[in-house]
């Protein structure tokens, strides 16, 4: 079935069977792959992209679920001020080893610094609990979030 | 800085520069310069607008050579890092070969920067050395007067950037032996303010891993698999695939280890797999289950080795402890484990115009899968390319002996007519389940002590699956019937143990054995470390005095592993924890770097434990790029932690039990409070940093958590054998 998507500002005309994972519209039809497949299963989080400004995984989002919503994917994460700034602690701090996971966690730490601007790091630990990272760079996301939250005060 | 990682954007930078300057090996092994068209494979090419690159011959999976290599490069030519870009080599195993490896092109063993740090360095000296005599000619100056700095040639009175000099530079002959920097004069290596050349494009979605190819009419292909290992595939029924819109075609792999689901994309091919009905016969299917392998395990302990591993006198170090005021004992269990890489295994095969292949593959070890692939193909190796992709994490999952992803897919690409290029992507349950891993192992050991407390005798038996054995590397790892990855750890522990002997006894393998970060130190240094403790604990003693007693009076060996404990000791406050918190300490030698480590909990075994605080020293010789150890020893810490935490793949009659991270669940965020790693400062040769930071950790927290409870974990993991974590 056609469906219209707001991806990034802009619209699209996919089709795609009701059912389909968001996650395969945006890699396969719209070929924007920073967001990754790490499970399929809503445990890793490598796939996170905002829907209407909330982190969601979008393994498990519907494709016949976001009509009409604003989705969000790292390639626009420049464009926004929190955005900005998670990636540039991120730079700094060499947050980053395969980097495969990265993508969501930046799309996560921007979900947490939104609606928290300075949390503690029971509050990354406990916000970022599904964002697995199997290279364990766990010690400089949470630094990264503070960072970014330094950067995003001053 | 360029990065080039597609095959387009490798040959658009190649033809888009005029002249160039490279240098790096002839086919006859030595190190030249050249132009364009050079009969060599370049360590570095520098274009005449500039630009320089590092054509990295390791994979990077995160643990940082594309920064490591580019370093050296840089530091010897004389450029900043921002003057530096990286590219991956192509698979040629005569050129980029793995000096410790022989001639085969890999990473692995933590050898990246052990086995490239003078190669590189010497390619960099080469080219300043060029570039720095076709100044000198074109200024008509002494090439000892002139220097670059900061990638301007300067001297003489004169200055010009170096593209400038690149023309003339490519036809001059390097000298054999290029003079190198002086340690002291370095600007780049051992600097912790460089930064990773990979972190902007992995932190705005436009690195490109191999799981993002996208070719023009691509297939995904997913392939169904039987639930017990070694079950065939002898027919299916596609009847419901074909009612999943994008669904293709299905047929039987010509090894029948299952069936190929040929799709338009990613999504209709796991439908269809899902959908297909496969018949299989398991006439010769493994129906073994974990308890199994453990039991006999466990009953190859009980017997005597069968190999003798030290050479030792076993009569005299069990006369020893017999005789003992006090012995200490425990025999250990360690389950297989999944490799998990975050990025599940694929890759992509194309037909190129030439009537070659061109494969696509975050490889680890290129020349496994060009070799099978020209077997497949039957093609001449020169006619198969592989482009190296970025790789999201391995572990020593994507460098199998049997190159058995990328031979599903040149077999699902076989069978077709080759004009649609087929990616194989497996999900991850196919990764948990499909059959690599960390093979089980169990240690039985008894310590006898005198009665002031010293070691009479170690006697240490050791039994489980050799992952060498019956493979390609079986030359490169056995030696006299042992499997040096099966005791690596232990048999050649630094200690200067009296009375040691180590004996082993393989089991049958009921998986595929394959490496696993640090590969046997994984369960030799728990062993190792846990049983230091208890005897300490025997003795009365402290247990780093205890240990430090047995790397005393050494030579370096031993003096380098005393030195790590002792900064791990000091930095980490050992002694003095705050109430309510236990610590716990390991240290251990593997691929030439030592590392020691503090684990601070608060909590107990009961109660539940928290990791408040991991303090890590590490010596991995000249520390190149200090903050990308540090990355890595963090990661190390957190993979070794991870799967002693929780994890295990366990087996129901040959039928792995776990299906995705739900049953087998990584190491998270709230896990570890905080680790501050310590790096030792050295003069010799680096060796490797991807490993060693994983075997201390779980027996330093095993210690930590026997300090507090009383509790000696010798089964793991350990959530599934008496410890809760919060
Ligand atoms: S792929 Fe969506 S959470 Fe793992
Ligand atoms: S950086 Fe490798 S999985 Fe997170």
């Amino acid at each position: 079935m056609a469906i219209s998507l707001k991806l990034n500002g802009k619209s699209h005309e996919v089709d795609a069977e009701p059912g389909t994972p968001l996650l395969w519209v945006i890699r396969d039809e719209l070929k924007m792959t920073g967001t990754k497949f790490g499970c399929g299963v809503a445990s890793c989080g490598a796939c996170t992209v905002h829907l209407d400004g909330e982190p969601v995984r979008s393994c498990q989002t519907y494709i016949e679920d976001v009509e009409g919503a604003e989705i969000t994917t790292i390639e626009a994460m420049a464009d926004t001020k929190i955005g900005a700034a998670v990636q540039q602690a991120w730079v700094e701090l060499d947050v980053v080893q395969c980097g495969y996971c990265q993508s969501g966690q930046i799309m996560s730490a921007v979900g947490l610094l939104s609606e928290n601007p300075k949390p503690s790091a029971e509050d990354i630990d406990s916000y970022m609990y599904g964002n697995a990272c199997r290279c364990a760079t766990y010690q400089r996301i949470r630094a990264g979030i503070q960072r970014a939250a330094e950067i995003l005060e001053a | 800085m360029t990065v080039n990682t597609s095959r387009r954007g490798f040959l658009k930078a190649a033809a888009a520069t005029g002249a160039v300057l490279m240098v790096g090996l002839r086919p006859d092994g030595v190190l030249a310069a050249g132009g364009e068209g050079a009969m060599l494979n370049p360590f570095v090419r520098i274009g005449a607008d500039g630009s320089v690159t590092a054509i990295v011959k390791h994979i990077e999976k995160g643990q940082g050579p594309a920064t490591g290599l580019s370093t050296l490069i840089a530091e010897e030519i004389g450029l900043t890092m921002d003057q530096i870009g990286y590219e991956f080599a192509p698979s040629d195993p005569q050129v980029y070969n793995n000096l410790l490896f022989g001639p085969f092109q890999g990473t692995g063993g933590s050898t990246a920067m052990a086995n490239s740090y003078l190669q590189y360095r010497q390619a960099g000296a080469a080219a300043r050395d060029v570039l720095i005599r076709a100044a000198a000619a074109a200024w008509d100056a002494d090439p000892a007067t002139l220097d670059i700095v900061d990638g301007i040639v300067t001297g003489a009175g004169q200055s010009a950037p170096l593209g400038d000099f690149v023309a003339a530079a490519s036809g001059l002959e390097p000298p054999a032996e290029p003079a190198l920097k002086d340690p002291g004069a370095f600007r780049l290596i051992g600097n912790p303010d460089v930064r990773r050349l990979d972190s902007e494009i992995k932190g705005n979605g436009t690195a490109m891993y191999a799981m993002d190819v996208h070719l023009p009419n691509q297939m995904v292909v997913m392939i169904a698999r039987p639930e017990q290992r070694g079950a065939l595939a002898t027919g299916f029924d596609d009847a419901a695939s074909k009612e999943i819109k994008g669904f293709i075609n299905a047929a039987v792999l010509p090894n029948q280890a299952g069936v190929a689901v040929y799709a338009e994309n990613t999504w209709a091919a796991m439908q269809a797999r899902d959908a297909l009905d496969v018949t299989w016969d398991v006439s010769a299917a493994e129906t073994r289950g974990s308890d199994q392998i453990e039991a006999e395990i466990r009953a190859a302990l009980d017997a005597e080795p069968v190999y003798n591993v030290n050479k030792s006198d076993a009569a005299a170090t069990v006369a020893a402890i017999d005789g003992a005021a006090s012995v200490v004992e425990k025999t250990f269990y360690f389950p297989l484990l999944a490799h998990a890489p975050m990025e599940p295994l694929n890759c992509t095969i194309e037909a190129t115009e030439d009537g070659g292949i061109l494969l696509h593959d975050g490889c680890q070890f290129p020349t496994g899968p060009h070799m099978a692939m020209a077997e497949i193909f039957q093609l001449p190796m020169e006619k198969i390319r592989i482009n190296t992709m970025l790789a999201g994490g391995s572990f020593g999952r994507r460098a199998t002996p049997s190159a058995d992803y990328q031979v599903e897919a040149a077999l699902a690409f076989v069978m077709t007519d080759r004009s649609r290029p087929v990616k194989l992507v497996w999900s991850r349950e196919d990764d948990l389940r499909s059959g690599y891993y960390r093979p089980a192992f169990g240690h039985k050991v008894r310590v006898g002590l005198d009665d002031s407390g010293s070691i009479v005798g170690w006697e240490h038996r050791i039994a489980g699956q050799s992952i060498m054995k019956g493979t390609a590397f079986e030359g490169f790892s056995v030696r006299d019937g042992v499997d040096h990855s099966s005791v690596e750890g232990a048999a050649d522990t630094p200690y200067l143990i009296p009375g040691a002997h180590f004996g082993l006894t393989d089991t049958e393998k009921a998986t595929s054995t394959l490496w696993w970060r640090a590969v046997g130190h994984t369960h030799t240094a728990y062993v190792m470390e846990v049983m230091m403790d208890m005897a300490a604990d025997a003795a009365g003693q402290d247990p780093v005095a205890f240990r430090l007693k047995y790397l005393d009076g050494g030579e370096a060996d031993q003096q380098r592993m005393a030195g790590v404990l002792k900064l791990a000791a000091e930095k980490s406050g050992w002694g003095n924890a705050p109430a309510g918190r236990s610590q716990g300490v390991a240290v251990h030698k593997s691929f030439g770097t030592y590392v020691a480590e503090v684990v601070e909990i608060s909590g107990n075994a009961d109660d539940g434990v928290r990791i408040e605080k991991v303090t890590c020293a590490a010596d991995c010789g000249v520390a190149v790029n200090p903050d990308v150890i540090k990355a890595q020893m963090e990661g190390g810490i957190g993979y070794g932690i991870g799967h002693v935490m929780r994890d295990q793949i366990t087996l129901t009659d040959g039928a792995v039990d776990q299906y995705n991270f739900p049953d087998y669940e990584p190491l998270r965020i709230s896990d570890i409070a905080q680790i501050d790693v310590h790096i030792v400062a050295s003069a010799e040769a680096p060796t490797g940093v991807g490993e060693p930071g994983t075997p201390p950790a779980a027996p330093a927290l095993a210690n930590a958590i026997a300090a507090a409870s009383a509790l000696r974990v010798s089964s793991l993991p350990m959530a599934e054998n008496g410890v809760s974590f919060v």
